[in-house]
Formats: structure tokens, sequence, C-alpha cells
């Protein structure tokens, strides 16, 4: 027995664990992370800082958050912040465009905001009081005021909590609880959501709590798609049902144990402030009282739904909490599919669960006994504490049918939606997503529409547009949006938004689908105007998040919105709505709303929000009011850039004094507005800076840490706008402390003090002494060591800053301190160095340089190019270039030893080595030159020559690209190997079809067919010709440029009958691109070896009847007299007859083609006198004019256009009149559209030519002006 | 695609004319176009001062007085509009 024990004990453990597992797949699991779990005032900060994590997005990356409004850089190479693998790992598999997938947990907070109900509109309503009913702005503000209040009782709540249960850790640390380090976890607010979920299905499905499901504490969450559970930092550890009341709690829902299973209904009646919104059934709350206070999230989830307006009682509708609903309603068989606001989450949830449940059903004692051997086992009593599980919701969620077997059920008939299979539409709708059926679920309900009243059937319109414009095809999209817009008004603001928004707000959405949304929105407005006035907190509740979106064109679409909605609504209407969110407690909401005000000041001018903006700043009632104009005003900076200049004194008066607040995160915020504001103003406004000096500059002595860097990034700011005198003063006044802080271990420190060095020692006043006596000791001692390569962001920082230290102070002392360093054991830090050296060397010449320093320099680079293993050789060659040319002729005596390390390399077995060493060839062969080290660089060539065996794509273009530098740099008959050995080892590598082969070989060849063709004879040539067909087809087009001009280089070496032969065959091909390159080097070859040799074969091979032929001769034609210009008019009268011929054929394209080259003789001869033959051509080009084909119709306005320029246009319009009033609409348009163009073109010169009109009885049409004679 | 097309047409025109007054469209009437000639004709006449100065010759005034009366008769140089049958 004794030995039986722990062996039961082991099992009933494992049993335990296993369980755990279980119930956190059969509990009614949500997306932890979308939902929240139970605790959930995580992620969520509270307004005073605790710690000091807020400041995070303020301050500290204050860089990235400045610089939202420009950079398009994916996120994760700017900001290294690890996204969490679980949500990948729940999803299973991603859909790769989804918001929510790229966006951190910053960004997430968006989906805590809830879609206000509307607001009372002023203005509409003149001064009648507003109806109860309605929220007016004091109403919301009495609400924020009381959430703050809230939330101030609920810290202090919470810290007491701590206090106690710091005093408790001592008692409770000999329990072995296994959930006890999660206990303890979850007082802190930081604390990741999903973390809280697993630990909680642990304690919870321990089998000694009675009562306790998992899924059953979440009676105060609300989950509604979107939010995640609004958070409360109430320390509420485990499942609140089996809890005694705590006192921290303001009214505790779950205080009896019992409730929850007996009376699912009745417990949360008492609404507490984090309620589930009110279900049908409860004892109904009164009006009044709900609208007054406790509602505020539910009831604005239920105005956010169809029946806004009606009682938060009947908030029993799509987009409201699926799992309260579930909880609280009946369970009957029927209910969840009568139900519309299953998530589809949810949905699937449900259905997963039901085959989960169906597999682990419960084994009965029969198919135990049967299953296990008779001895060894023993049946034991279930603890007393054991109740089975009963609770309704976690039954009713289990499998729909309460009593019978869980397997099959056969389906309700007729239900409301049908999940399985998606429904064919009604109505040629499209397809709809899972995810849609809650937004319009109520569209596969085939109702006659005839029964509907007028409300539900303009409902029932927008839901399929809306469908339209989100899932549909292009086509339906275009005329669902715009019958969206014609009847925008028809509709009504409230249908609209009520629907648009909710959508949103829809977690799975796709960028695509956001920005059609948006873009309805956009259109919407418009059309409403003032209509949108209660609507525009909603409006921006939704859009807001778009302005720190990471992709920029969602930032200016966000932008546009906001701002056209400004201009829709009126300032006062903007302020009221979103005056309320200036002191949110969510600094999220603080954040968003000040961008978004930012918005509204650059669309209604900064002078109308000054006022408005001034009482902010100076709020006595809360820091965070304080903070947010504050920010606004950084805000406005950051976005309308040089524009603050004019208002640039207003803006600083109104928040100067936040640098002397009591609140230091207003004082950072105040720095920063001040950087924001000389950085925009930048080189101008020091004048309105004055009154700021003083306390700024005093700041930075008292201040430490994040205030004191914010003090001095807006010092860095404003030294640069300074004359030189006091820019000199005031940076050794800061320096003092820049040096202290070079010490500082915070990054984000560093970083600013490099930032505020680069920006001081850059300005005129600061001389080079100073900063050599000053600064450099200190500085390289600090930042000159590897760490700092490390991060991407440090070097960047150093690296420019040590250049314009090196700006100030020359070459030679920042080479000097560093060069050692290029034999540093890191690489990094050695790539950091040379990078350095290379920029400053870039800027400043090598004229510095002593001998010393020079051999130092040149032995360290070599170190550091022959020690680099990365893949990223870029700098080092790049710094070995520059380093190389600047140092120009005093490299002479290093050069034998530089080859030797390339002739070395070049035969190294890493691919990577040798193409480095064939890059530095390249970059170094114009210095070699300079050196008249022509036999070194013949040397080369052969070595070179050598391996164009290469088998590596990447190093045979880097070989052939060294070879043509040398090429380049000692000519063609200095070459070696000679070009005629050369050349013909290049033909076969044009058959390469790499790039970088490609590119470089045809270069090589193209020079050599330009400077050296007759060192290679003409059956090379034409041997070539045909490899470079081939090439026509590179997918590059520096390829097929580089091809085209070696025809034209080709034939005027070998002359242009064969090469010209061999293009015009390949007119035959079927490839159009082909075809097109092909017609373009005719052109080409024409152009270089003169017209006459070309167009006599060219215009015989017009009489190919082939209309791919033809076509290539005809645009060949119009190539060639637009390279041809004015030469053209020796031309134009042989080609003529044939440019007849083609504007009469029956082929649109010959039409089009032949009117191209019609143009570009017309505007290459205007003015030679070939009038005669242009006029004709023009009679030919005019009955084209009726073409409706785009292309066509383009290239034959084209060519009356060139008509115009070459022929005038008085005679064009001459042409034009005779259809200006012509009795066929459709003619007057095209005779009307010629008279624009031309008019635009020729206003002036119309004004002689225009038709003698005579006088009628009331109006004189004539002008006699044009009759005076002296 | 035909609806949508002359959709855009209509709009670039909305745009051509919105951009360059003198610009016509096929509803354009007589009287409408004459007033952009002449507008244009006077334009270009006081645009150009060797024409000013000519016409000045010719009417034995003086050049400011023609600019003046050319920019007086911009205003309504062909009357006024005639009444619309059509409406």
């Amino acid at each position: 027995m004794a030995s039986l024990d722990p062996e039961i004990s082991r099992t009933q453990e494992e049993r335990k664990k296993m369980e755990q597992q279980l119930a956190s797949l059969t509990s009614v699991t949500f997306d932890t992370d979308l939902y929240g779990g139970n605790n959930r005032f995580e992620g969520y900060e509270k307004s005073i800082p605790v710690n000091d994590d807020e400041e995070n997005f303020d301050a500290m990356d204050s860089e990235v958050a400045r610089k939202l409004a420009s950079y398009t850089a994916p996120k994760s190479i700017l900001k290294d912040m690890p996204r969490g693998g679980d949500e990948d790992e729940a999803m299973g598999f991603k859909k790769p465009q989804r918001i929510i997938d790229r966006e951190d947990d910053y960004r997430r907070r968006r989906l805590n905001r809830v879609i206000s109900p509307e607001r009372h509109d002023a203005f509409a309503n003149g001064d009648k009081t507003p109806d109860v009913s309605v929220r007016t702005y004091a109403d919301v503000m009495r609400e924020e005021a009381l959430k703050r209040e809230k939330e101030d009782t609920l810290r202090a709540i919470a810290k007491k909590k701590k206090e106690e249960e710091e005093t408790k850790e001592a008692d409770k640390e000999r329990e072995p609880t296994a959930a006890q380090p999660a206990q303890k976890r979850r007082n802190r607010w930081d604390q990741s959501q999903e973390e809280t979920g697993a630990k909680k299905a642990k304690t919870a499905s321990d089998w000694d709590l009675p009562d306790s499901t998992p899924g059953i504490g979440r009676w105060d969450a609300t989950p509604t798609p979107g939010r995640v559970g609004e958070a409360t930092p109430s320390l509420s550890r485990r499942n609140r049902w089996d809890e005694t009341p705590t006192p921290g709690r303001l009214a505790d829902s779950d205080a009896t144990p019992a409730a929850g299973g007996a009376t699912p209904g009745a417990t949360p009646a008492g609404m507490t402030w984090d309620a589930t919104p009110k279900l049908a059934g409860l004892a109904t709350p009164t009006p009044k009282r709900q609208r007054s206070r406790w509602d505020e999230t539910p009831a604005t989830m239920g105005s956010a739904t169809p029946m806004a307006g009606a009682t938060p009682a009947a908030a029993y509708t799509p987009g409201v909490t699926p799992v309260g609903g579930v909880e609280l309603a009946t369970p009957t068989p029927g209910a969840i599919n009568l139900r519309g606001g299953l998530t589809p989450e949810h949905y699937n949830l449900l259905r997963w669960e039901k085959d989960i449940e169906e597999r682990n059903r419960p084994l009965t004692d029969e198919e135990l006994d049967a299953m296990f051997p008779q001895e060894g086992y023993k049946i034991l009593e279930p603890p007393a504490s054991y109740v089975p599980i009963r609770t309704p919701a976690r039954k009713l969620l289990a499998t729909p049918t309460p009593l019978g077997t869980p397997l099959y059920a056969i389906p309700e008939e007729n239900r409301g939606q049908q999940f399985d299979v998606p429904k064919e539409l009604p109505g040629g709708l499209p397809f709809m997503k899972p995810e849609d059926y809650q937004y319009f679920g109520a569209l596969l309900n085939e109702e006659d529409e005839e029964e509907l009243s007028p409300e539900e059937q303009k409902e029932r319109k927008i839901m399929k547009l809306l469908l339209k414009v989100k899932n549909g095809t292009p086509p339906q999209r275009k005329t669902a949006l715009r019958q969206l817009t014609d009847k925008a008004r028809e509709f009504g603001a409230g249908p609209l938004f009520n629907r648009i928004l909710p959508l949103l707000m829809q977690p799975t959405l796709e960028d695509q689908e956001r920005h059609l949304l948006v873009k309805v929105i956009d259109r919407v407005l418009y059309k409403l105007d003032e209509l949108v006035r209660p609507y525009v907190h909603k409006i921006l509740v939704v859009i807001e998040p778009l302005l720190i979106d990471e992709d920029y064109y969602a930032r200016v679409e966000g932008r546009e919105i906001i701002s056209n909605l400004s201009k829709a609504a009126g300032l006062a209407t903007m302020i009221a709505a979103m005056r309320p969110d200036i002191d949110n407690i969510d600094e999220y909401v603080r954040n968003t709303t000040a961008r978004a005000f930012s918005v509204v000041a650059s669309a209604l001018g900064i002078p109308a929000l000054l006022p408005f903006l001034k009482a902010v700043c100076q709020s006595k009632k809360s820091w965070q009011a304080r903070h947010t104009g504050i920010k606004i005003v950084q805000q406005i900076a950051i976005l309308i850039g040089c524009a603050v200049l004019p208002h640039l004194r207003s803006l600083v008066e109104i928040i100067e004094h936040g640098l002397n607040d009591e609140n230091q995160k207003v004082r950072t915020i105040t720095a920063l507005s001040l950087a924001a504001l000389a950085e925009a103003a930048a080189p101008y406004g020091i004048e309105s800076f004055d009154s700021v000096l003083k306390p700024l500059w005093k700041g930075i002595r008292s201040h430490r840490g994040k205030v004191l860097a914010a003090f001095l990034k807006a010092i860095g700011f404003i030294i640069p706008l300074m004359d030189a005198i006091y820019a000199s003063y005031y940076t050794k006044e800061v320096m003092i402390i820049l040096i202290r802080e070079f010490q500082s271990p915070d990054e984000e420190m560093k970083k600013i003090v490099l930032k505020v060095v680069k920006q001081c020692v850059s300005t005129e006043g600061v001389e080079a002494d100073y900063i050599r006596n000053d600064i450099l000791p200190e500085f390289f001692r600090n930042f000159w060591v590897r760490r700092m390569a490390l991060d991407r962001r440090n070097y960047r920082q150093l690296v420019d800053t040590t250049v314009e230290i090196a700006n100030k102070v020359g070459v030679a002392d920042i080479v000097g301190r560093i060069v050692e360093d290029l034999k540093d054991e890191s690489e990094p830090y050695r790539r950091m160095v040379m990078e350095t050296i290379e920029k400053v060397v870039a800027n400043l010449g090598a004229s510095d340089i002593d001998a010393r320093l020079e051999e130092l320099l040149i032995d360290g680079i070599l170190y550091a190019f022959q020690e680099q293993t990365s893949d990223d050789a870029n700098v080092m060659l790049n710094g070995f270039g520059a380093v190389v040319n600047s140092l120009g002729q005093r490299v002479k005596p290093y050069l034998p030893q530089i080859c030797g390390t390339i002739k070395w390399r070049l035969n190294n077995k890493s691919a990577k080595v040798r193409q480095q060493a064939a890059d530095l060839i390249s970059r170094i062969a114009v210095v070699m030159k300079q050196c008249q080290e022509e036999q070194l660089m013949g040397h080369l060539g052969v070595v070179l020559y050598e391996y164009l065996g290469e088998e590596y794509p990447e190093v045979l273009g880097s070989i052939l690209g060294a070879l043509k530098a040398i090429v380049n740099v000692i000519g063609m008959t200095k070459m070696t190997p000679p070009i005629k050995d050369l050349l013909p080892r290049l033909t076969p590598i044009l058959k390469n079809r790499h790039e970088k082969v490609q590119e470089n070989c045809i270069d090589l060849v193209g020079r050599i067919a330009d400077r050296g063709a007759e060192f290679v004879p003409a059956r090379e040539w034409m041997r070539i010709c045909f490899e470079l067909l081939e090439m026509l087809k590179a997918h590059k087009k520096g390829i097929r440029r580089a091809t085209v001009n070696t025809f034209g280089y080709i034939a005027k070496a070998i002359g242009p009958q064969d090469v010209l032969a061999t293009l015009l065959n390949n007119l035959k091909v079927q490839e159009r691109q082909n075809r097109v390159c092909t017609t373009v080097a005719i052109a080409i070859v024409a152009e270089t070896c003169s017209p006459f040799t070309v167009l006599p074969a060219l215009m015989n091979e017009y009489r190919v009847p082939e209309l791919n032929v033809q076509n290539g001769v005809l645009k060949s034609l119009s190539f060639l007299f637009e390279y041809i210009g004015e030469m053209g008019k020796d031309y134009i009268y042989a080609v003529t007859p044939l440019l007849e011929d083609a504007l009469m054929d029956r082929d649109l394209v010959h039409r089009q083609t032949a009117a191209s080259a019609v143009k570009h003789m017309a505007l290459g001869v205007a003015g030679l006198g070939c009038e005669d033959a242009l006029i004709h051509l023009l009679n030919y080009v005019w009955p084209n004019i009726f073409e409706t084909s785009p292309h066509v119709i383009n290239a034959v306005m084209e060519a009356i256009e060139g008509m115009r320029v070459a022929l005038g246009a008085a005679l064009v319009l001459n042409y034009c009149l005779q259809g200006l009033f012509h009795p066929a609409r459709k003619v007057r348009e095209v005779y009307w559209k010629i008279y624009n163009s031309l008019y635009i073109g020729a206003q002036d010169a119309l004004v002689a030519a225009y038709p003698v009109l005579d006088d009628e009885e009331h109006n004189t049409y004539s002008r006699p002006e044009l009759m005076m004679f002296v | 695609m035909q609806a949508s097309d002359r959709f855009n047409i209509n709009s670039q025109l909305e745009h051509l004319q919105a951009k360059y007054v003198g610009t016509g469209h096929a509803d354009l009437n007589r009287f409408e176009w004459a007033v952009n000639i002449q507008r244009d004709s006077y334009a270009s006449y006081v645009g150009h001062y060797p024409i000013l100065a000519y016409f000045a010759i010719a009417e034995n005034e003086s050049i400011g007085r023609e600019r003046y009366t050319f920019m007086q008769k911009m205003l309504l140089p062909c009357g006024l509009p005639p009444e619309r049958e059509d409406d």
C-alpha cells in the first residue's frame, strides 16, 4: 500500500498535468493575444510612471517616433523588438498581409479603443438643450474625469495590495504551489498576455477547487472581437468564481462562488465597471443610470451595431462579446445559432472543440474495465472536494446538444447561418470570408426585401455595397464605391459609419481592405460634409492608428482623412471631439490624438488652433493634458516642417513653461518639442528660442537621465541656428555636460550625445583647436571602442559624428588616432574604422597625411582587406578605393605589394576572395595608370585573362569588370593580352545568362568595338552580332541598351550591310521585346552609319508581306527619324510613299506606327522647308482622328501636334474648323479635343487665324482692330 | 467600360477647362466661342507691344489708352449673352 501510494500520487500528478493541458484545450480559450487574459491591465501603461516604460515611446525611442513620419524601412531593421513568436504558433499559418501581424504591441493597442457613440452636434441643433439620451461634450468629459479618478483609485489600491503581498511573501514561500510564480508575476502590469493565459489555466483546472472552470473567469472580460480585454490593475489572481470578494474590487461581480453554476445570469447584473454588456434577460437597468456611467464600454459596442440608439440592454448584436453572450444565454441548443454575433474565431473554436470533446469524451466504467488489467490497479474514490464540471457555459460551448450523445446531432432546420460551407451569396455578392460573417451575416438570410422596413432595407443596401467594396472584383468595387458616394447623403451618416467603422476595427483586416474602406470614408466624407459632426470621434478612433502605422502610405492616407474630416466638421467640432482624449489615461490614445491634432492644425491653419493649444499646455488639471498639448506642438513641427516659421515664436511661448514643469515627462516632451521646432525651423528662427535658452542651459546642469537627454537634444538642434559667436559660447557651456555624459552607459544617451556633438561641431563658431584639445581625447576614449560597432545605429551615428569632427580638425588628427585600429581583432570594429577613414579621406583628400601615417594607413588597409571574412565586402572595397585614389601617385611604392596581394587572392580557393580581388583591380586601375605602372597593369590583364574560365558567375562578372577597367585606362593598343586574343575569348562568355556576367561582358565588348574594332577580324564581329541578338532578350534594361549600342559600334567598324541583314532577319522573330530592340538597333545603325546606307534595305524590307516585319520597319523608321532629327529633311521625300501606304493600311498598328514616325519626322524637320511633304502626310493622318483605340488615337494626336509645330497652328486650325460645329456630337467632341490641344500649344498664334465672324443684332463678333492699316 | 470611359474623359475635360479658360467642348455655342476669341485677341494685342504701338498709330491714340480700352473691352467683348433658345 505504502509503495503503491507514491506511485498513485505520481500518476495523479501526471494526470493533473495532462488535464491542465487538456483544460487549456477544452476550456473556453480565446486568442489571449486578442482578447487578453484575465489580467486585464497588462500591457496597459498607467499614466503616472511606476516604471519608466511609457517614456520609451517618447524620449528614448524618440528618434524612431519622430521619424515615423518619414521612414519607410521595415520596422524589424530599425528596431530590434522581438515579436512574440507565440502568435505565429497560434496561427499555425500566416496570412501574409494582415495588418495585425506586423504590428507591435504598442500599435496593437488600437484595438483597445472603443468606437464611441455619436455625439451631440451643437451646430445642427442650435440652442436647443440636447436630449438626455444624446452624449454631449459635457458627458464625455465627465466620463473621462471619472475614468481618471478610477484609475487613480485603482492605482492606490494596487499599490496597497502590492505592499500586502510583499508582507505575505514570506509566508507563502513555503507553499510549493505551481501557481506561485504566476501569481507573483500577475501583479505586474507589463507582463505578457499569453503567459497569464497559460498559467491561469493551470491554477484554474486544479480539481481541488470546486466549480472552477478556466473559461468562466471571464465574466468581466469583454472580449469583443477586436478588443484586448480592457485592463484593470485589479489583482485578481485566479478564477474569481471561487474567491471571496477582494477589497480591491469596486463591486465584485464574481463574489459568490455558487452563483456561476446555479444562476449564470444573475451575477453580473451588478454591472461593475468592467462589466459585459447587458444582455436581454437580465434585470433591465434603468436607462438613465446606464447612460450616466457604467455602460461606457458596452454601450459603445452596442451602438457600433445596427441597433444604435437602442438601450444598451439590447446590445445583443453582432459585435458584442461572444463569450459573455454564450455564458449568459439560456443554454438551449439553438442558442448559438440564433446569435448573429459569433465571431469567426469563436466559431472555429466551437467546431474544433466539438471535435476534441468527441474524441476525449469521458470513458465509461465498462470501457475502463476492458482496457486495464484486473490486477495491480485500484479504483480510488474521487476526492471529497471533487465536483464534476457542471457549468453550463462549458457544456454549452462543448456541444450544442445539452444531454444527448456528444456525437452527431441532426442539425436544426432553417438555421440562421451556415458556417461550414460558404453559401452562394444571393444577388451576385462577392465571396465572404469567415471573418466577415460577423458583419455581413445578415445578408445571408434570404428574407424578402419587400417585408423589411425602409431602414432595414437601407442597412442591407449599405452592407451589400460595403461587402462589394471589401471583397469584390475591381469593377464591382468601382460601381459599389460610386454608389456609396452618390447616395451618401441619402443613406445618412449614421447608418454608413455604423457599418464602416466596425469593419475597420476588425482584427483580421488586411492592408488592401483597410485601404479600400478608408477610401470609402474619404469619398463619403466629401458628400456628407457637416453631417459627419456627430461621428467625428468615432472616425478618429479608427483613423488615428493609421497615423502611426509603419507603412508610409497608410500614414499619408490617415492624414488625408483627418484633414478632410477637419475641413468637413470644422475646428470647433474637432476640438470638442478630441479634447477628452487629450488627457486620456491611455498613453496610446494621447499619442495618436496628438498626431491627429497636428494634422488638424496643418489642415485648418496653426493660428486657429493656437488659443486652444495655449490653454491645453497650461492645463492645471492634469499633467497628461499638458504633455499632450506640448506633444501636439512637436507633431506640428514634424508634420509641416519649415512652415512653422511664421508661428514659431507663439509656439515656443506656448510650450516654454513646460521646461520647468513639475512632472518630468512634461519637461522631457517640452525639450523634445523644442528640438523638433528648431529642426523644422533650421536655419532660421533663433530669435524665437531666446526665451528658452536659459532654462535649457540651466536644465542640463540640474537634470539627469532621460530629461537630460531630451534637453541635450533640444540644445543640439538649437545651436546650429545661432550666430557663430553665440554658438561657440553655448557649445562650450554644453560641452562640459556632454563630455561628462560620454561615459554614460545608457545607449540612448550615447546616441543623443553623439548627435549633439555632431551638431555642435559642425557649427561655424566652434574652433578646431577647442575641439582638438577639449573634445577629441575624451571622445575617442569613450566612443571608439569595439562595442560601438556592434549596434547599427550607434555605428552610423559614431561614423557620422567622427566625419563631422574631421571636417573641422582635419584628416591627419582623426586618421592618426584610428589608423592603428585597422588592425584590431574585431572585424565589425575594423569595418567601422575603415568606413570612417573612407568618408574622411573622400571628403578632405589625403594631402594632410604625412609619410609615416601613409605607411601605417596602407599597411592597415591591406591588413583589414585581407582579414575580412564577412559577406559585406563593400565597405572594405570602397575604403581601399577611396584611400588609394586620394593618395594618387603616392601609392606607387606600395603598388607592387598591393598587386602581389591581389594576384595571390585571385588564386584563392574562396570565390568571395577572388571576387573582391577582381573588384579591387577595377577600383585602383585609374591610380595605377597615374603611377605609370602600365607594365604591372598589363601583367594583371594577362592574369585576369587566364582566369576567364572562372565558373562562379559573380566572380566572372568581377573579372570582366576588372579587365574593362584596365582596357579603359591603358587603351586598346597597349593592352595585354592583345585585343585580337581577348575578344574571341569573350564571344562564348556572351552566352552566359547571368546578369552580372552579361552586363560586364557586353560593356567590355562594346568598348572594344568602339575603340579597337580594327584589331579583330570582321568575321569575329559578325559572330558576335549573332550572339548579341540573344542578349536583346535580357531582362535588365542596361544590358539591352549596351547591346543596342554595340550594334552601332560594330556596324561602324565593319560597315552596316551585314549587320543590317542580321537585324532585318531578326524582325521576323515572334518575341515582341526582341523585335523592339532590333528596331532600335536598326535605327542606331542608321544613325551611326548615316541613314542612306540603311534606308534602301529597310524600305525594301517593307515589301515582305508580313505584319511583324512591316511594323518593325515602320518602328525603325520612327526611331530613326527620332534619332536623326534635322538630318531627316534629306530623307523625308524618300519615305513619304511608304508612309502613305502605311497610313492607309487596314491594320491599326501600321497606322499607329506610321503616325508616330510622322510625328518624329515633323518635329525633326520643323522650319526646314519640307512643308509640302508634311501637308501631304497630314492629309493621310487626319482621317485617323476618329480612331478609338487608345494607342492609335494617341499616336495620331501626337502626329497632329507635331504638324502644329512644323506647319504652324493656323494651318491645323483650318483643318479643325470644319468639325467644331458639326451636327454630330461625336465628331464635335473629337474636333474640340484637337482644337483644345492646339489652343494649349499655341494660343497666341491662333489669334491671327480665327475665322471672321459676322456681327449679330445684339452681339459684335467681328474684330475690327485686325482691319487697321497705316 | 464605355460609361466609365466617358466619365473619365469628362472629368479630364473639366480639369482642362479649369486650367485653361479658353478651351472648348462639344456644347460650346457661337457666342461663347466668340467671347473666347475676342478675349484671346485683346490679350494678344496687349501682350505684344509692337502691335499695340501699331494700333496706337493707326487710331492716333496713346499706347496707354489703347491698352486700357482693350482691357476694358475684354469685360464684355461681344455684348450680353443671347437668350438661350433651348432653356
